[in-house]
C-alpha cells in the first residue's frame, strides 16, 4: 500500500501556494505509507531559478561540491542535503549537469534531473520529511509526494518514489507489475540500463524509452504501458508540461480525481485533497478502469 | 432505549476524534446525532447497533457506516470505498457519490445513493439490497448470492460475474455483463419487489410510475457455473 497525490495547478497565479496545498495533502495519505516519502517539484524558482538545472542524488560524495565545481567552474554550483538526497543545482543545462555528476561521483546513484524541476527521497515519517524537504515553502506548476509502505523491497531511499529516469519525468506507482522482468529484458536488449531491480524502474523507464526514442506524448506513452505491463497499479506520471494518470483495467488501486478550473488534484484518498480551495466547486470523479487521463500545461 | 434524550447530540469532528464520535455511538445517550466536518476521514459511525439516526454534513472517506446493525446513517456529501460494507440492517443514505465496493458483503438492511456508485457496488452482495439513482460502476455485483441491487441510470462492464441467487434490476444500458449473468424476464414479483425498492428508497413517484418500471431489465445468474462441467 502506498500513497500518491498530486497537484497541477491550471493558474500559476497560485504557484506561491503549492507548498501549503501539498504540506496539507501529506496529512491525507500519511495513513498508506508511513515509512518513506519522496517528493517533485516543478517551478520552484527558489530551489532551482531559470538557466539553472538540478540533478539529486543518492549516496553523494562529501566532496561532490567540490568535484563538479571543478569540472563547472562557471555554474555556480551548490549543493544541499534533504534527508538521503542530495540536491546539486548548476547554471548549465541538466544534462551537462548530469554527465559531470556521473563522471565524477560514478558510484552515486542519479535519482532525478530538470531543468525545471526537483526530486527528493528519503525514509522516515513523511509527516516529519514534510519538513525537511521545506515543504510548505515550496512554490512551482505541479507538485508529487508519494508515502511509502515497503512491501517488496527494503524500507531505504532507493526504494522510495518517484522514480524520476529521464529528464523532469517522474513516476509515482501504488501497485505492482507482475512482467516486469520480461519488460526489463526487452529495453535491456535496446540498451537502457537499470538502477535497481524495482518494478516501478520498469514502468518509468518503459514511458521514458516510449517519451524520448519513439517520439510518443505522455498519452501514448502510458496507454502503451497498460498493454505491455501486466499488473496492478495507480500511476501518476508528471513531466515538465505535463500531468497523467492511468488505472490498470481492475482498477484495484484506489485514485480519486478533482479537476477545478484554477488546478487539477489526485490522490489515493479523498481526504488527502478535501482541503483544496474551492473543492466544493471542483468535479471530482474515480478514473474508469485501464483509463489514462492527462494534462498539459 | 427509553433512557434516550431526544435531543440531537452535535459532534463537530475539528473538535472531536473519529474514535470519540464512534464509541458515543456504540452506546449512545441520544436519539439523533448531527456529524460536522468529517473531511473525508474514514470509518465514520461504523458498527452503529442501536435505532439512532446519525447525519453526516460532509464528505467521509473509507467504511462510513460498516457493519452498520440498526438506525439510519444518512450522509449529506460524497462516500469513500467501501460504505456500509457488511451492513446487516438498517439504512445508509448517501445523498452524493459512492466510491468502490459499496455495501459489500452486506447481509441486510438498505443502502442508497442519490449520485453514481463507483466499481464493485454490491461485490458478494450476501443479502442486503441497494438501490443506486445514478449509474454504477464496472465488475458490480460480482459474487453477488443474495440480496437486491436497483440502477436507475447505466452499469459498467462485466455486471454481475459470477453472481449467485442476487437479482439486479437495471434501468439504463449495461456496458458488458460478466460471466454467467444474463438478462431475465421481469415476472409480476419481480415488478413488485421493485416497486417496494424505490418506495423504501423515497422514490414514491417512480414507483408509481408504470411506464418507469417498465423500463427496467432484470439481470440474474444463468446458472451454468454452479455444477463442474466436464465439457462433454
Amino acid at each position: 500500500m502506498c500513497g500518491i497525490a498530486g497537484i497541477h495547478l491550471r493558474d500559476e497565479s497560485l504557484a506561491p501556494q503549492l507548498g501549503s496545498f501539498m504540506q496539507e495533502m501529506v496529512e491525507g495519505i500519511v495513513v498508506r505509507g508511513p515509512d518513506s516519502a519522496g517528493l517533485a517539484l516543478y517551478g520552484d524558482h527558489d530551489r532551482l531559478p531559470e538557466d539553472y538545472s538540478s540533478v539529486s542524488l543518492l549516496d553523494a560524495p562529501d566532496d561532490i561540491k567540490e568535484r563538479v565545481s571543478q569540472k563547472l567552474p562557471d555554474a555556480d554550483v551548490t549543493v544541499e542535503d534533504f534527508a538521503e538526497t542530495t540536491f546539486i543545482r548548476a547554471k548549465v543545462k541538466s544534462q551537462e549537469l548530469a554527465n559531470v555528476v556521473r563522471e565524477v561521483a560514478p558510484d552515486a546513484m542519479v535519482i532525478g534531473t530538470g531543468d525545471d524541476s526537483v526530486v527528493y527521497k528519503g525514509v522516515g515519517n513523511p509527516m516529519d520529511l514534510r519538513e525537511t524537504y521545506r515543504l510548505a515553502d515550496a512554490t512551482g506548476w505541479q507538485g508529487v509526494i508519494h508515502t511509502r509502505l515497503a512491501t517488496e523491497s527494503a524500507v531505504d531511499a532507493e526504494g522510495a518514489h518517484p522514480y524520476s529516469v529521464g529528464n523532469g519525468l517522474s513516476l509515482v506507482h501504488n501497485g505492482s507489475f507482475a512482467n516486469h522482468a520480461t519488460v526489463r529484458r526487452d529495453l535491456e536488449d535496446k540498451g537502457i540500463e537499470f538502477d535497481s531491480d524495482n518494478d516501478t524502474e520498469v514502468a518509468a523507464r518503459f514511458i521514458a524509452y516510449q517519451m524520448e526514442e519513439e517520439g510518443d506524448d505522455l498519452d501514448t506513452a502510458l496507454k502503451k504501458v497498460s498493454s505491455a505491463l501486466d499488473g496492478f497499479f495507480t500511476l501518476l506520471v508528471t513531466t515538465e508540461d505535463g500531468f497523467a494518470v492511468a488505472r490498470d483495467e481492475f482498477a484495484t488501486k484506489p485514485v480519486i480525481i478533482a479537476e477545478h478550473p484554477q488546478w487539477v488534484a489526485m490522490a489515493s484518498e479523498f481526504q488527502a485533497i478535501a482541503h483544496l480551495p474551492g473543492i466544493e466547486d471542483a468535479e471530482i470523479f474515480e478514473p474508469e478502469p485501464g483509463k489514462v487521463l492527462t494534462w498539459n500545461r | 432505549m427509553e433512557s434516550l434524550t431526544d435531543t440531537t447530540v452535535k459532534i463537530d469532528l475539528n473538535e472531536k476524534t473519529v474514535r470519540e464520535l464512534n464509541a458515543e455511538l456504540h452506546a449512545p445517550t441520544a436519539k439523533s446525532y448531527k456529524v460536522s466536518n468529517p473531511h473525508g476521514v474514514h470509518s465514520v459511525a461504523t458498527g452503529i447497533k442501536d435505532d439512532i439516526d446519525v447525519e453526516i454534513d460532509g464528505d467521509v472517506g473509507y467504511f462510513c457506516a460498516g457493519m452498520h446493525q440498526k438506525g439510519n446513517v444518512t450522509i449529506n456529501g460524497m462516500a469513500g470505498p467501501g460504505v456500509a460494507e457488511n451492513m446487516m440492517s438498517g439504512k445508509v443514505h448517501v445523498k452524493g457519490h459512492a466510491s468502490q465496493s459499496a455495501a459489500a458483503t452486506s447481509h441486510g438492511g438498505l443502502l442508497v445513493v442519490e449520485g453514481n456508485a463507483s466499481t464493485r457496488c454490491g461485490i458478494s452482495l450476501k443479502g442486503g439490497d441497494i438501490v443506486v439513482k445514478g449509474n454504477i460502476g464496472a465488475l458490480s455485483a460480482f459474487m453477488a448470492q443474495a440480496g437486491r441491487i436497483v440502477v436507475c441510470g447505466d452499469a459498467g462492464h462485466a455486471l454481475g460475474d459470477s453472481i449467485f441467487e442476487a437479482r439486479l434490476y437495471v434501468r439504463g444500458e449495461v456496458k458488458s455483463l460478466g460471466a454467467d449473468c444474463i438478462a431475465k424476464d421481469m415476472r409480476d414479483e419481480h415488478r413488485q419487489e421493485l416497486v417496494q425498492l424505490l418506495k423504501d428508497a423515497g422514490m414514491e413517484d417512480e414507483a408509481n410510475d408504470e411506464s418507469y418500471i417498465n423500463s427496467f431489465t432484470r439481470y440474474g445468474s444463468a446458472r451454468t457455473l454452479y455444477h463442474f462441467n466436464s465439457g462433454e
